[in-house]
């Protein structure tokens, strides 16, 4: 690492850490903010570097935000009544309660999730292409249609989330959760950082090049797919978990297997900043958001033609994405070579 | 959930039959997608929303006064040139490219349609009453609305017209053609641009038919889009392409197989099961295949 990039890493680190109190009336964006940072990053994974095309992120996603509210409420009070109670809460977390559940609910909706991906992963990963999209589209949307029809997690009227203990002031609510979804968006680049530097980013690459030819090199490539799935969910589950927390109301299909919002949200971000790189999610994400919002702002009602004219727009005249363009215009900067004379004797072929 | 199923066999007959009814417009939308599928190589999943706009169509006449069922001539012709203009507009930038890209692309056009429609036809569920009345069948125990034999009749019809028109016609020739390769069709002077707008015309007509049929016979709703796309996606991979009999078959028997688990699981679990079916289906295709492949291991 060299030291301009330290000095990027440390400004943008102090720059999350204080964004809170800059912005004090922007933190639920904010903290929006980094969970799509974190779904884009890691939809990135299976769709950028291995060239699977995935909708069923988002199963990871919903799955860890039922799970944690679950686990948050299960904890200490029978589950069944609390989601029949609906709105009108006739328990109460004390503080203590309320985080230990939160972290106890985190940890198991990391971890079930990353279990559920290696299952399913050995199942449908062998499938390819859009073989592959449409059933992870299919996992998407079955699995909302199903948990609508589960009547202890509150079934079609939703389920409340435990609201935030009467403790630390108005403020803490947003910055609790800000800071908790800020260390995941931490969490989570530094490990698909490191993830990228190594050798299972090769391989992940050349599964996405030839994966037969992968295979045919000695590369257990169904191996490497399931743990690149796995680790995926894994920060899809602690977002999910924290989403929930935030938004306060989970709803079968509308907040948590949403796969016609966050489901695509997270594949366009990653195509809208380039997808294969470690920072057009990044990017991607943080330009989505803001047009999104303003979007949600100027063109209330309108939002989702809005969402479906970008969404046609940013797949015919961007796929390759901002760091895409940003690389053909200035290779050099990305540590590629150009021969002048190579470059101006390809020809196209058509 | 209860097991009348198993106690009156006489639900099964009716299962049966109202899932072969059902199957045949299934079918009638997977050959849409199978032909669209098989010569522009592009799998659209804005499908199910032109499904529920020919549908709308219908149901405007049926607000007007006019008989629904003649949405079914009326339908296909506006559907036709929606089609055109989508193929014009969107589809002609990602025929040639990365299939991704044309999923995305149609998922695009069908969240745009699904929102669109929701804002000029209101999210109610409508139907269109074509007071058909019903037929009585085995002692009055099986019920079968008339309007469902007509729909059936109709796609048969459609589906059969078309299957001619593709083998007699010059550019159901050029169509054959293009799919066979879209390469040496061009070079022969087929215009291979024309064909494929021909083509996602043709399919978007035939979606409009089956929508104009489907809300005589059951309902629509700007949402419910996606389960159609699903379904035909299903059905085109269980037949293969190009294979006409095969889609038919496995329409019928996607129809059966919804009406039982509306029956066995409950009606909130049947849009579940279906794209629960779809993953299973593929699951088995991948074990089935992988076998062949075994040698790579």
């Amino acid at each position: 690492m060299n030291k301009n990039n330290l000095i990027l890493y440390i400004g943008i680190l102090i720059f999350g850490l204080a964004a809170p109190f800059i912005f004090p009336a922007f933190k639920v964006q904010l903290s929006i903010l980094c969970i799509l940072i974190v779904l884009a990053t890691t939809w990135n994974i299976q769709g950028g570097e291995m060239g699977y095309n995935t909708f069923g992120n988002i199963l990871f996603y919903g799955l860890g935000m039922y799970l944690c509210a679950s686990v948050q409420v299960g904890m200490f009070f029978p589950l069944a009544e609390w989601t029949e109670s609906g709105g009108e809460k006739t328990f109460v977390h004390t503080p203590t309660q309320f985080f230990q559940g939160m972290a106890m609910g985190l940890v198991v909706a990391a971890v079930v999730p990353t279990i559920v991906a290696g299952l399913i992963g050995y199942a449908i990963l062998g499938l390819r292409g859009h073989y592959f999209a449409i059933c992870t589209l299919g996992l998407g949307v079955a699995a909302g249609e199903i948990s609508g029809g589960i009547e202890i997690i509150g079934a079609g009227q939703g389920f409340t989330t435990p609201p935030f203990p009467n403790v630390g002031g108005l403020e803490a609510r947003g910055e609790f959760f800000y800071f908790l979804s800020f260390l995941v968006l931490i969490l989570t680049f530094v490990a698909v950082k490191a993830i990228y530097s190594t050798r299972f980013k090769l391989i992940l690459n050349a599964i996405r090049d030839n994966e037969d030819k992968a295979e045919a090199m000695g590369i257990a490539t169904m191996k490497y797919k399931i743990i690149g799935w796995m680790i995926s969910a894994f920060f899809c589950g602690l977002a999910g978990g924290i989403m929930g927390g935030l938004v306060g109301y989970i709803d079968s299909t509308d907040v948590a297997f949403d796969g016609r919002e966050m489901g695509v949200f997270m594949v366009l971000m990653a195509i809208l900043g380039g997808k294969g790189t470690l920072w057009g999610p990044v990017i991607g994400a943080t330009i989505f958001h803001i047009f999104k919002e303003g979007f949600w702002t100027f063109f209330l009602g309108w939002q989702y033609v809005a969402l479906g004219v970008l969404i046609v727009v940013i797949v015919i005249y961007f796929p390759e994405g901002l760091m895409g363009w940003l690389r053909e215009k200035y290779p050099h900067r990305f540590g590629e070579v150009v021969d002048e004379a190579d470059r101006k004797a390809q020809v196209e072929i058509k | 959930m209860d097991f009348l199923v198993f106690q009156y066999p006489m639900i099964t007959v009716q299962a049966c039959l109202d899932g072969i009814l059902l199957g045949v417009l299934f079918a009638l939308i997977a050959y849409g997608m199978a032909l669209q599928w098989g010569v522009m190589n592009i799998i659209n999943i804005a499908q199910g929303d032109l499904v529920i706009l020919g549908g709308y169509i219908a149901y405007f006449m049926y607000l007007y006064g006019i008989h629904p069922a003649w949405g079914v001539i009326v339908a296909p012709i506006i559907m036709y040139f929606v089609g055109i203009a989508i193929y014009k507009l969107v589809i002609n930038k990602v025929v040639d490219r990365d299939l991704f890209i044309s999923i995305l692309a149609t998922f695009g056009i069908s969240i745009l349609f699904m929102q669109l429609m929701n804002f000029a036809f209101g999210a109610d569920v409508v139907l269109a009453n074509s007071h058909y009345g019903t037929t009585m069948l085995f002692d009055n125990n099986v019920v079968l609305p008339n309007s469902k034999i007509f729909s059936a009749f109709i796609s048969i019809l459609f589906a059969v017209c078309l299957v001619i028109y593709m083998k007699k016609s010059k550019l159901g020739r050029a169509i054959r053609a293009t799919a066979q390769n879209a390469r040496a069709a061009k070079i022969l002077g087929v215009d291979t641009e024309k064909v494929y707008a021909a083509t996602f015309g043709i399919n978007a007509a035939l979606c409009g038919v089956a929508g104009a049929l489907i809300s005589i016979t059951f309902t629509i709703h700007p949402y419910m889009g996606l389960p159609y796309t699903i379904r035909s996606f299903m059905i085109v991979i269980v037949a293969g392409l190009g294979n006409l009999p095969g889609v038919a078959m496995s329409g019928m028997g996607l129809g059966v197989f919804e009406e039982f688990a509306d029956y066995i699981l409950g009606t909130e679990f049947r849009i579940g099961s279906v794209f629960l079916l779809l993953v299973l289906i593929l699951v088995y295709r991948r074990f089935k295949l992988s076998r062949k492949r075994e040698y790579l291991k």
